[in-house]
């Protein structure tokens, strides 16, 4: 050990400097949360589910997508190529037509070949072949110039502008086939999404109101009150759905007015529906009223109104979004259920259900199976509500 | 439990008084009544109308009495076996209905049965594989079954049956066997037809209630029990079956008093589209044509099943779950 002598102990304390450092003295330093720590620590709950629900990437995918639904449903008329009514005569059932971009090895553009009908003389039914002579352009961001393209934006405004056109009235594009009156499936899925997707949120706004006002009376109250509200629960939630629905809707009077069966319809769906919100309100103020921060607040003389309101509803509203877009797609399954069984909205409405009630017969089917189409979008809508439910459920509770 | 079984029985009249509340007031709710629609019918065909005999039909069939005395004669010619008359098919409501209620009950059941045999198989296997892919598949196929309506389902199937096989797929028995008394042969026509109603009722069922036993299996196979008894050498097969399963089981229970309303609600439309002799098309009529008292007697029988059903599912679980007998209360 005193082989190796440390040089440092040659030198006196003169040599060594002492440091003083110039900064002021901060006796918390260590409990001073970085930038990015802070924004964490102090993040609010929404910041927190956004962030959680971030990493869910199928709910975002399915968020993306449905929010892309609902902007088609908006600027439906200009999505659609035809207007809603627009009857092609000589191309009724028209078969789908694929889109093609090289016409004889010619690079042209997206087309899709025309057709040439020749009737079966026993079915006296048309028969429709793709004709590769005729090439018909598909045009982008046009405006109009065909019959069937003009159309009055939400009832507004006139206009012909389309994502989508074919070129001329001879030269028809009937992307998804045409229907019994030559109308344009494509056309009118696009127009059917304005009320098969706003159907379901207008009734859970009105289920969720429902939902709420009587969840938590029977949650809040308790006693009496909330044994009945249990009770006519359960017995609301023993009924079968559907039957009870059909029953519901064969009741509307057949004179009222397509709006007036919109909204009954919508009523009808939302008076099955509240009853598991209800339930779902009422447990959760029933175990955050036993929570510290409302004892507190009760204990400082906040009134009952403002500990429901500021304190427990905030902290169970996620929750409720959550099962909310999980009670959506059922309200979409059962319009789309009750106007397939010719129960719900009646034509000129025009919703996914309506529409394939033209498909309900297996004649029909077997010939025309693209009548079945809007099956597509209600199926893809109801799997992403899932998806998003799914995300948000997970998300809702971010302090997990 | 003899306690438990008497209070669920007697809570059980209160529920079913009020569901035939419900559903008189429903049945009641369209305006006018059928013979107004008869009338009109008549006067639109430009046939006379007498009105003293509509007069003697609206006394016979009860029309003319406040709604509140035709429902206390419906509901005691109910419990007394008499569901009224049907107007649109001129016949007692309990001739038309016999056969349908019982396809119905038979429909139903086989249903519930499907939906515990394959999701118990599924949910098992995918549960002990979890990250694997064939989860991933089950997990996919499930959430597909739970979006696709069961009415399109039964739609696209009959669609592919036609086009591949060349076969139609819709009925419930060979046409032939209609209207015949039950025999053996009728039977077995029924068995051959049932299991494509079956699927296709059955399939978001099955979907969730593998989700469901999915999830339960593993939150149980994570319990420190289950590691003790994989430290201490006890063959992963019992490991699997003595325990974690059975408790993970209890949804297949617990659950039928949310499933049977589906699995009815399904076979509604289902039976629409395969055009199955149960209650869907005469129920869809008789709603449409304003039968009271036939629509009634089948929203009457489908709400019964389920009150049954749920009763016969809370007894189970009370004779299997100990904490539910003991307090007495209901199991939700």
């Amino acid at each position: 050990m005193t082989e190796t002598r440390d040089p440092r102990d040659d030198k006196t304390p003169e040599d060594v400097p002492h440091f003083v450092s110039d900064a002021p003295f901060d006796p918390d330093i260590e409990v001073v949360l970085t930038e990015e720590q802070e924004k964490y620590y102090m993040a609010s709950q929404w910041r927190l589910m956004w962030w959680k629900l971030r990493r869910h990437k199928i709910a975002v995918a399915a968020g993306i997508f449905l929010l892309l639904m609902y902007l088609i449903a908006v600027f439906a008329e200009v999505v659609a190529p035809y207007e809603l009514q627009h009857r092609d005569v000589r191309h009724t059932f028209a078969p789908p037509q694929g889109i093609h971009l090289f016409h004889e090895g010619k690079l042209v553009g997206p087309f899709v070949y025309g057709f040439t009908s020749k009737r079966d003389p026993e079915t006296l039914q048309k028969i429709y072949t793709a004709d590769k002579s005729k090439v018909n352009r598909i045009r982008f961001f046009c405006a109009g110039g065909y019959r069937g393209s003009e159309y009055e934006f939400w009832g507004l405004f006139k206009g012909d502008f389309h994502l989508i056109c074919p070129e001329s009235n001879r030269k028809p594009v009937f992307l998804l086939g045409t229907d019994r009156l030559g109308r344009d499936m494509f056309s009118r899925i696009v127009y059917g999404s304005r009320i098969s997707l706003t159907i379901g949120l207008i009734g859970i706004v009105l289920s969720f109101t429902l939902g709420i006002v009587i969840g938590g009376i029977a949650g809040f109250y308790g006693g009496i009150v909330d044994n009945l509200i249990q009770r006519l629960i359960e017995i609301l939630k023993s009924f079968p759905r559907l039957p009870l629905w059909m029953a519901l809707s064969a009741a509307l009077p057949a004179k009222w007015s397509p709006v007036y069966i919109y909204f009954g319809i919508t009523l009808i769906l939302a008076m099955l529906d509240w009853p598991s919100l209800a339930r779902a309100v009422r447990s959760k103020l029933l175990s955050l009223r036993e929570e510290d921060f409302a004892v507190a607040a009760n204990l400082m003389g906040a009134s009952t109104k403002r500990i429901i309101g500021k304190h427990l509803v905030p902290s169970f509203a996620s929750h409720l979004i959550a099962s909310a877009s999980l009670a959506i797609p059922e309200m979409i399954l059962g319009e789309t259920a009750l106007s397939f069984l010719g129960l719900g909205l009646r034509p000129p409405v025009t919703s996914w259900g309506v529409l394939l009630n033209e498909a309900q017969n297996i004649q029909v089917v077997v010939l025309y199976p693209w009548l079945m189409a809007p099956m597509i979008p209600v199926i893809l809508v109801i799997l992403a509500f899932n998806f998003l439910g799914d995300g948000l459920r997970d998300a809702a509770d971010p302090y997990k | 439990m003899l306690r438990y079984i008497a209070h669920r029985l007697l809570l059980m009249i209160p529920t079913l008084l009020a569901v035939s509340a419900i559903v008189f007031i429903i049945i009641q709710l369209p305006p006018g009544d059928y013979l107004e629609t008869l009338i009109a019918e008549m006067q639109s065909r430009g046939e006379a109308v007498d009105q003293n005999q509509i007069a003697a039909l609206r006394e016979a069939y009860g029309l003319d009495k406040s709604p509140v005395e035709q429902y206390f004669s419906w509901l005691f010619g109910l419990l007394q076996g008499d569901f009224g008359w049907s107007f649109e098919h001129n016949r007692p409501v309990s001739e038309l209905i016999g056969q349908r209620i019982l396809l119905t009950f038979v429909v139903t059941f086989s249903t519930i049965l499907f939906i515990w045999v394959v999701s118990f198989a599924i949910g098992t296997y995918v549960a002990t594989r979890q990250y694997s892919v064939s989860d991933h598949v089950a997990t996919l196929i499930g959430y597909l079954g739970l979006a696709t309506p069961n009415f399109l389902l039964a739609l696209v199937l009959m669609y592919f049956a036609n086009q591949w096989f060349d076969i139609s797929i819709g009925g419930i028995m060979d046409d032939e066997y209609r209207n015949q008394p039950w025999s053996f042969a009728k039977i077995g026509s029924v068995l051959e037809h049932l299991w494509i109603p079956v699927i296709v009722i059955g399939t978001s069922g099955t979907a969730g209630m593998i989700r469901r036993l999915r999830a339960n299996l593993l939150d149980e196979l994570q319990k420190q029990y289950v590691v003790t008894g994989r430290a201490k050498g006890l063959h992963p097969r019992k490991l699997l079956w003595k325990y974690p399963l059975r408790v993970a089981l209890n949804p297949f229970i617990a659950d039928i008093g949310s499933i049977l309303p589906e699995v009815i609600s399904g076979s509604a439309v289902v039976a629409v589209v395969l055009n199955l002799d149960i209650t869907g098309r005469m129920l869809l009529d008789a709603l449409r044509a304003q039968d009271m008292f036939l629509a009634g007697s089948f929203l009457m029988f489908l709400a019964m099943l389920v009150v049954i059903g749920t009763l016969l599912s809370d007894l189970a679980l009370a004779a299997l779950d100990p904490r539910i007998r003991l307090s007495g209360g209901t199991t939700r």
